[in-house]
């Protein structure tokens, strides 16, 4: 019914564009001086019909399931659902939701099967209204628009302002994503900071989110301390870029100054190749790979060290940041103007003084700018480290320790069945809020050092 | 004074000499650092590709034993074909193609098939009862154990404790093989096959499904946005405040972690609007959202990239701001667009976080019929199994590992070739 829906609404659209195509030629052949093109008032046809049209079936199509549940709960016999928690309720909805779609397992209270009943017969009233109430929008579009038709009628100026507020709502997409980012966090975290106190959660030094699964359990009541989770973040992060900084800078130099343009031409793109292999690739080569050639490496010296190290998935997720340095390094040297790089030459400065004396310290904003960058990559990045790196939280730099990190924990936590009213749920969100609020500042900061350094030159 | 200034410019000095040689020396130090770094790098890359196709090429084939099995009236009741007892047919093949063993022995010997032989013979049989009474030859899946062990991947030298296969199982195994009845052909149950428990029949088709209503959502949401807020943001947006915060939240919005898209998308989809769990159509909202800027970011690089002339031309022709835009400036940087959108495609393909937690790993044995089913994607298929204990899972991980390059692969290429194609310089 939907689908039909949705083909209704575009014959229809169609229509009223061929329509008042047709009015508005035939009005050009009586004689008269058009003001717009014969498109324009097809297209504001098309427009008035499509949107409000489009509208409604979405928002339809949003409501009608919460909006059908509590008709069928309220018309449920008086008593079945007072002294019954949220959960029981949403139990029961689910059984008749699955009821009214056939799915019958052993056999149901009668009420239910009832309800059940109803949730059918409500729902197919809701799709014949659903297609009457669009039928009746778009028929009264189709009927507006043609009687606008007329030698006089500004339709290209309608027809514009609409695509102008289309496009303005594109626009306020991308803000309302970050809006929704932001409120979403917030009220989460706000709902766990009322279970676990803040202080709790920003100085404590103990993190075991598992959660009683009855209130009266013993063993393992919850501890909400982010601080080793957030050390756990520096080690990985600290190892990768110490392992990706050097190899990323060395490598873009080496192709900016040294490399033959053929050399350039094959090296550059197999680079961005490394870029644009999935993280949970380089995740699987950690653990198929890297992981256990450390593990005999380190045997052979003498050394016992855990399955999943700091070490492995803070070194592959260097491999993963080497293009992502280079080629903002690259960038930033092949921003310095030519005039500076031949003046030194010609004063007889090798390549390499030239680079390391000239070229390097003037595009050293740039590339700081790259590398803060790449130092939030690697602080949000998911999978090598939820692949490769532990889920147990240790206060401890060692690399060669098992740490884990934000983004493990977030998935950990969130990964199964999930229900918004236990702080193990809501402590992800603390986490996500704040890995947001570190990655935001640096990359805002990251971006504002690679602009300005860019406007030196320009 | 003058003498020692006469000195210092003569080249051919001993110090001169030294300290050219010193000059150069450095530079090469630096010329190998550089070379020695892009190895690093390249030896990374070789390392990641090798272990890879080392460890997957052995799932794109799959070893299968040719059956006889004969559906005797005893086993399958002709009044009740689907509730015969296949396993017992299953064996008593077993029995007839090992005579050697005694018939105890030979009956556990069934584990060398697939679990999946006997539901084969079920709905072969249900399909047409015909069949029994009558002797059917099939070719099945070996069973991981064995199949490894053609594959040469269990070592026969190791002590028998130490084995996952004991001897006189390599033996039966060995005599199928002298039998001829042992074959290896091309895995096509790899992509026609959805997931399953048991490594020689899970596929990825119902990933690759999953991947493509995904990737589609993300398409038709993001495409039409991002390319209308670029739009908007180029050339209609007046240069204010506003603006330019839009700009920046754009930007900054490109580098926040997918993992809060994740996030954003578990408290908004799937707790305030209660769309389904696991469904590619979510996972393509959320996808769109990451996507969206990246489209947008290109996108502006592309209109800008047009040259004002065009603009003003059309403009002194009479054209409106908008006719200019839709009729000119944008099918001049409609390459441009499409090569960043094909990129944002193709980083969403690759994307796994925020489909984690909506959960799309789930373990779901159909593929989705609709993008509201239940389904996975590419990357979390690879994380599902990457976490299965079985060791036939390693080399589908690296199989679907690959699937997933060679379209990352096909995708890049694709919008190389499109850049190249159109590319324009005024």
């Amino acid at each position: 019914m939907t689908g039909i829906a949705f083909l209704i609404l575009f014959l229809a659209a169609v229509l009223g564009f061929v329509l008042n195509r047709r009015a508005a030629y035939a009005i050009r052949d009586g004689g008269a001086r058009l003001h717009s093109l014969g498109g324009f008032h097809g297209a504001y046809s098309l427009l008035l019909v499509l949107l409000p049209g489009f509208v409604f079936l979405i928002l339809w199509l949003i409501l009608q399931g919460p909006v059908i549940n509590r008709m069928v709960m309220a018309g449920l016999p008086d008593g079945t659902l007072t002294d019954l928690g949220s959960g029981a309720i949403q139990l029961i909805n689910a059984e008749i939701s699955s009821l009214a779609k056939g799915q019958v397992f052993g056999t149901p209270e009668p009420w239910k099967l009832e309800a059940a009943e109803r949730m059918v017969q409500i729902k197919a009233y809701a799709r014949w209204i659903m297609v009457g109430v669009l039928a009746v929008l778009v028929t009264a579009g189709l009927i507006f628009a043609r009687s606008t038709v007329a030698a006089e009628f500004r339709a290209r100026q309608r027809v514009e302002r609409i695509v102008l507020g289309l496009m303005i709502f594109c626009s306020v997409v991308a803000i309302m994503t970050t809006i929704g980012i932001v409120l979403s966090l917030v009220f989460e975290s706000i709902r766990f900071f009322d279970m676990v106190p803040i202080t709790e959660f920003l100085f404590g030094t103990n993190w075991e989110p598992q959660i009683p699964m009855r209130a009266d359990q013993v063993a393992g009541a919850g501890a909400f301390g982010w601080l080793p989770v957030m050390l756990g973040t520096l080690v990985i992060t600290v190892i990768a870029m110490a392992i990706a900084t050097p190899i990323g800078l060395y490598s873009a130099i080496y192709l900016n100054e040294f490399a033959s343009p053929r050399v350039r031409s094959v090296a550059k793109p197999m680079l961005e190749l490394l870029a644009g292999i999935p993280t949970v690739v380089y995740g699987f080569f950690a653990v198929l790979t890297v992981a256990p050639a450390l593990r005999s490496g380190a045997a052979d010296i003498g050394l016992s060290i855990s399955p999943n190290t700091a070490l492995a998935a803070g070194g592959v997720m260097a491999v993963m940041l080497i293009p992502f340095i280079s080629s903002f390094t690259d960038d930033a040297l092949s921003a310095v103007p030519r005039s500076l790089r031949d003046g030194s030459l010609a004063l007889g400065a090798t390549r390499g003084e030239t680079m390391m004396k000239v070229l390097f310290p003037a595009a050293i904003p740039g590339i700081v700018g790259g590398i803060l960058l790449a130092v939030s990559r690697a602080i949000g990045e998911t999978m090598i480290v939820v692949m490769a790196a532990g889920i147990i939280a240790t206060l401890t730099i060692n690399p060669l320790d098992s740490v884990t990190t934000v983004t493990v924990q977030i998935v950990t936590l969130l990964i199964g069945d999930t229900s918004f009213d236990n702080p193990k749920t809501l402590a992800a969100f603390a986490l996500g809020l704040m890995l947001f609020i570190v990655t935001l500042c640096i990359n805002i900061l990251a971006l504002r050092i690679v602009r300005k350094y860019r406007e030196i030159y320009d | 004074m003058a003498d020692t200034s006469q000195h210092d410019t003569q080249w051919s000095s001993a110090r001169a000499v030294a300290n050219v040689s010193r000059r150069h020396r450095s530079e090469l130090i630096l010329k190998g650092l550089g070379l020695g770094a892009i190895s690093i790098a390249f030896l990374m890359l070789f390392l990641l590709l090798s272990s890879l196709v080392s460890t997957g090429w052995q799932a794109f084939t799959q070893t299968h034993v040719r059956m006889e099995f004969t559906i005797s009236p005893e086993r399958v009741h002709a009044d009740n074909p689907a509730g015969g007892n296949y396993r017992a047919v299953v064996q008593d093949a077993m029995v007839a193609a090992l005579p050697g063993l005694p018939e105890a022995d030979a009956r556990k010997m069934a584990a060398i098939l697939s679990n999946s032989a006997q539901f084969t013979l079920r709905d072969r049989v249900v399909a047409r009862p015909g069949l029994i009474g009558s002797t059917i030859t099939l070719k099945v899946p070996a069973s991981d154990p064995y199949d490894q062990l053609n594959k040469g991947l269990i070592d026969r030298e190791t002590p028998e404790a130490n084995r996952r296969l004991k001897d006189p199982e390599i033996g039966a195994f060995d005599q199928l093989v002298a039998e001829g009845r042992i074959t290896k052909p091309i895995n096509w149950a790899l992509i026609t096959n959805a997931d399953s428990r048991f490594p020689e029949l899970a596929g990825l088709r119902g990933a690759l499904v999953g991947s493509f209503y995904a990737l589609l959502t993300c398409f038709l949401l993001s495409f039409p946005l991002g390319i209308g807020a670029a739009i908007y943001l180029e050339e209609f947006a007046p240069k204010n405040r506003m603006s330019d915060i839009i700009e920046i939240n754009i930007n900054n919005l490109a580098a926040v972690p997918s993992v809060v898209f994740g996030l954003l998308a578990l408290a908004v989809f799937l707790n305030m609007f209660g769309l389904p769990r696991s469904a590619p159509f979510v996972g393509g909202m959320t996808l769109a959202l990451m996507t969206l800027p990246t489209i947008i970011i290109a996108t502006r690089a592309a209109l800008k990239a047009v040259p004002p002339s065009i603009r003003e031309a059309a403009l002194g022709l009479g054209a409106s701001r908008q006719q200019v835009v839709f009729q000119h400036v944008l099918p001049l940087a409609m390459p441009g667009i499409l090569t960043g959108t094909i990129i944002g495609l193709a980083q969403a393909l690759g994307e796994t976080a925020p489909l984690l937690l909506i959960g799309m790993n789930a373990f779901i044995t159909a593929a989705p019929s609709t993008p509201f089913d239940a389904a996975t994607a590419l990357p979390t298929q690879i994380f599902i199994w990457a976490d299965s204990p079985e060791r036939g899972f390693v080399s589908r991980t690296s199989a679907a590992i690959l699937v997933l390059l060679g379209f990352l692969v096909l995708m890049n290429a694709i919008a190389i070739f499109l850049r190249n194609k159109f590319e324009r310089r005024w």
